[in-house]
């Protein structure tokens, strides 16, 4: 049997393989990073991390300028890092195939955002598939690589989290022998001066006209049409499209695999069969506004463009539109919020604990970063005060300090981990060093890139494929780029922390300061046997427990605290902070 | 033929393998079939859930509120937090065993022992098995989840060679004899 259950991630790793790509250069990030985490099992594709996703789709370009079809995949913010190369690319057109894989994450489950990345296949006139299940998702691949060579076009393959992280039914396939192309040598093509640019808009649009107008023709298998009850016509694409098949089984429904362009004579068509016009969706307007622009009658829903749609939501929609429909109603009352919670936290023995719980101690203001270490904004450590994108923290760091004339860059720190760092930090501490500014940055080197799902990043001397790689050296990166004031600290040892970032902050110029511990994913050779608390010296002053360690508890009847030493890893952080000697270790 | 099955637990204790498993297991026996959840900071200590859709043609990978046939608990408080998905036909298999939520381990919050006693009465059906007792007649608690899942397989209507095929496929070589026991007990708690 060749078939398997597979999330729309690991549809698309198989999909790339079956579509015969032979480049991969993607940056983690939820909901994506699995699709590369899956492509690095396929020894017939070159697969790298990248450091961010512009260099990610660079890469790509390149790959395809020499012949082999490439891929790309990244989060929706992820694009907007990428979008610079993207929208130009649109111009140049491709020479081997490129495929940009976007997963958003309506309802932000794990973004600071909920984009609609379909704007971009409309802000960059390039088409946009999208897929409603893993198979889709994977048979796409290959469609989006003829459609790229074909049309010379990169082309946006769209994902959101429901579906790169649900599993559906797939029918595995053989990989495609694709014939390498020459590299090519094409200066008005490629090189985009403004003499040159100005041409290829003309080959932009054309090519746009080419495919709305194809759309009707050798690409109508694209948009599938069910005529059922002619009541109510739905159009609609991908995760929605299911949620509508199952809250209105008996609507017409026009779906489109292509969101963009849209194919405007086929819905015209189906808007003549219908006796209503429905458009449904997930976040912003994107199809109901291209057919209102082109004057197709639309009937009005009211939906609310945040957050996901669910079958529930498609189904109160339509009811209170006067659409009688089934009736999904829960029997019982939801008491989740009367239930003990399990909030998210820091793992028992992440090396992020020590330094945050010295810039609570010292009260700075944390411009914070996009990582495991964001969660150091949850109480007890409450350590982190602005997060915006990747790379911000050092940048607006520096805009704290010089917009206010230094005073607040005595009163606060920037904070990034090692990938992040390597990412987009880089520039924004080269702009601190070349103006002059004097804040202070902390470079969380835990040797991972953590909340993604632990990949390797540059700094950790372990390529995507886990052999060894060429290390980068974060604290030489950041000597040699003439920053006088460099210090690494252990962020277990709180006395070191304290003093040094006290010292750095008061200091009227550009300090930088890297902690040295590994992840305990990173290097496990650091779990060890775990500490426990002598109820007789505990004095119950809570200090331990203000460190927001999982494994540390507080007995309410005893008023003392104890360690779950089924969660301790050891990492000692806190008979550091132990004023009583009531921590010890087992077996010691 | 529609199982609308929802397993919930909390990180860490398998519950993702276990739905994994149970996808497969229908994969074979000829359905379709379609699952959900979401890796989000859930991992490690936090609840997480996993929505396992089975029938001819599956559409939404996300079971609507009201329309779960099983839901699977791999702990003992955990089912409490998705009564709207339940109806009166429900059937709940219950893990009678505790993992402390952080504020529960001292005390500061009382475990939630009078919801699950009223609420275990909202199902249709109910199998209470002490599956962390089980586990450690196996090997250990690592292996709750594998227990739990030879009690679902009671309910379903797959062949028992069908799921310790595919446990020993999916689970790590060298535990596979342990898991198979595991389903053992559970299957015949």
């Amino acid at each position: 049997m060749n078939k398997r259950v597979l999330s729309g991630n690991a549809a698309i790793a198989r999909g790339a393989y079956e579509a015969g790509i032979g480049v991969v250069s993607s940056y983690p990030g939820t909901p994506s990073s699995e699709i590369t985490d899956n492509i690095k099992y396929y020894d017939e594709i070159y697969s790298e991390w990248a450091t961010n996703e512009k260099v990610a789709l660079e890469v790509a370009i390149g790959s395809s300028l020499a012949g082999t079809r490439s891929m790309t995949c990244m989060k929706h913010v992820g694009l907007n890092v990428a979008s610079d190369p993207l929208m130009t690319l649109s111009y140049t057109g491709v020479n081997a195939g490129v495929v940009v894989v976007v997963a958003d994450d309506p309802n932000m489950f794990s973004s600071q955002n909920e984009q609609d990345s379909r704007h971009y296949a409309r802000f960059a006139k390039i088409p946009m598939l999208e897929p409603a299940d893993s198979s889709e998702a994977k048979n796409f691949v290959q469609k989006a690589m003829e459609i790229s060579e074909k049309y010379s076009t990169p082309v946006l393959l769209r994902s959101v989290t429901r579906l790169s992280h649900s599993m559906s039914v797939v029918e595995l396939g053989s990989r495609k022998e694709i014939e390498k192309r020459e590299l090519e040598f094409n200066v008005p093509k490629w090189v985009m001066v403004p003499a040159n640019a100005r041409k290829r808009h003309y080959f932009v649009e054309d090519r746009l006209k080419q495919l709305q107008g194809d759309l009707n023709h050798s690409l109508s298998d694209f948009i599938h049409e069910e005529i059922n009850d002619t009541d109510i016509g739905i159009v609609s694409s991908g995760i929605a499209y299911q949620y509508v098949k199952e809250a209105l089984p008996e609507a017409s429904v026009l779906k489109f695999d292509m969101v963009y362009p849209l194919a405007l004579e086929r819905i015209k068509q189906f808007a003549g069969k219908v006796e209503k016009l429905f458009v449904v969706e997930e976040l912003d307007p994107f199809i109901e506004n291209e057919l209102k622009a082109h004057g197709i009658k639309v009937e009005n829903l009211n939906r609310s463009i945040m957050g996901e749609l669910s079958v529930e939501r498609v189904n109160e929609i339509f009811s209170k539109n006067g659409y009688c429909n089934k009736d999904y109603k829960s029997a019982y009352e939801d008491i989740n919020d009367k239930l003990p919670q399990r909030p998210p936290n820091m793992c028992p023995g992440c090396s992020h604990r020590g330094i945050f719980h010295a810039i609570n101690k010292l009260k700075l203001f944390a411009a914070g970063d996009i990582g495991c270490y964001t969660l150091g904004l949850l109480p007890p450590l409450s350590a982190m005060h602005s997060t915006i994108c990747m790379g911000a923290s050092i940048s607006m760091a520096h805009g704290i300090d010089k917009g206010s004339q230094g005073e607040y860059a005595r009163k606060s720190v920037a904070v990034i981990g090692d990938s992040t760092f390597l990412h987009t930090g880089i520039n924004g501490l080269i702009n601190s060093f070349y103006n002059s500014g004097t804040s202070t940055v902390i470079i969380l080197d835990n040797r991972i890139t953590g909340m993604t799902g632990h990949q390797p990043n540059p700094a950790t001397g372990i390529s995507l494929k886990g052999s060894p790689a060429p290390k980068v050296n974060i604290e030489v990166l950041c000597r040699g780029m003439g920053i006088s004031h460099v210090k690494v600290v252990d962020p277990f040892n709180v006395e070191e922390c304290l003093s040094t970032l006290k010292e750095e902050v008061a200091r009227e110029e550009l300090s930088v300061i890297i902690t040295n511990r590994p992840c305990i994913f990173a290097d496990k050779s650091v779990v060890s046997s775990p500490y426990y608390i002598l109820e007789d010296k505990c004095t119950g002053c809570k200090a331990c427990v203000r460190l927001g360690c999982p494994a540390i508890l507080w007995d309410s009847e005893k008023r003392l605290a104890f360690i779950d030493e089924t969660l301790c890893t050891g990492c000692g952080l806190c008979p550091k902070v132990c004023k009583f000697d009531a921590i010890k270790k087992r077996g010691e | 033929m529609k199982l609308d099955i929802l397993m919930v637990g909390v990180g860490g204790q398998g519950t993702v393998l276990a739905s994994d498993i149970v996808c497969d297991v229908a994969l074979s026996a000829g359905y379709d079939v379609k699952k959900s959840e979401i890796h989000g900071m859930a991992q490690r200590g936090g609840s997480v859930v996993s929505h396992v859709r089975i029938g001819e043609k599956i559409a939404s990978p996300v079971i609507p509120v009201g329309c779960v046939d099983i839901l699977v608990s791999f702990e003992r408080m955990e089912f409490l937090r998705y009564l709207e998905y339940i109806n009166k036909s429900t059937s709940l298999i219950l893990n009678s065993g505790r993992i402390h939520a952080p504020g529960t381990a001292g005390g500061e919050e009382e475990y939630p022992e009078g919801y699950v006693e009223d609420n275990i009465k909202k199902f249709n059906k109910n199998y209470m098995i002490d599956a962390f007792d089980l586990a450690e007649q196996a090997l250990n608690r690592k292996v709750t989840s594998t227990v739990v899942l030879g009690k679902l397989a009671t309910l379903l209507p797959f062949e028992r060679e069908v799921w310790e095929n595919i446990i020993s496929e999916k689970v790590p070589p060298k535990t596979v004899e342990y898991n198979l026991k595991a389903f053992d007990l559970g299957f015949n708690a």
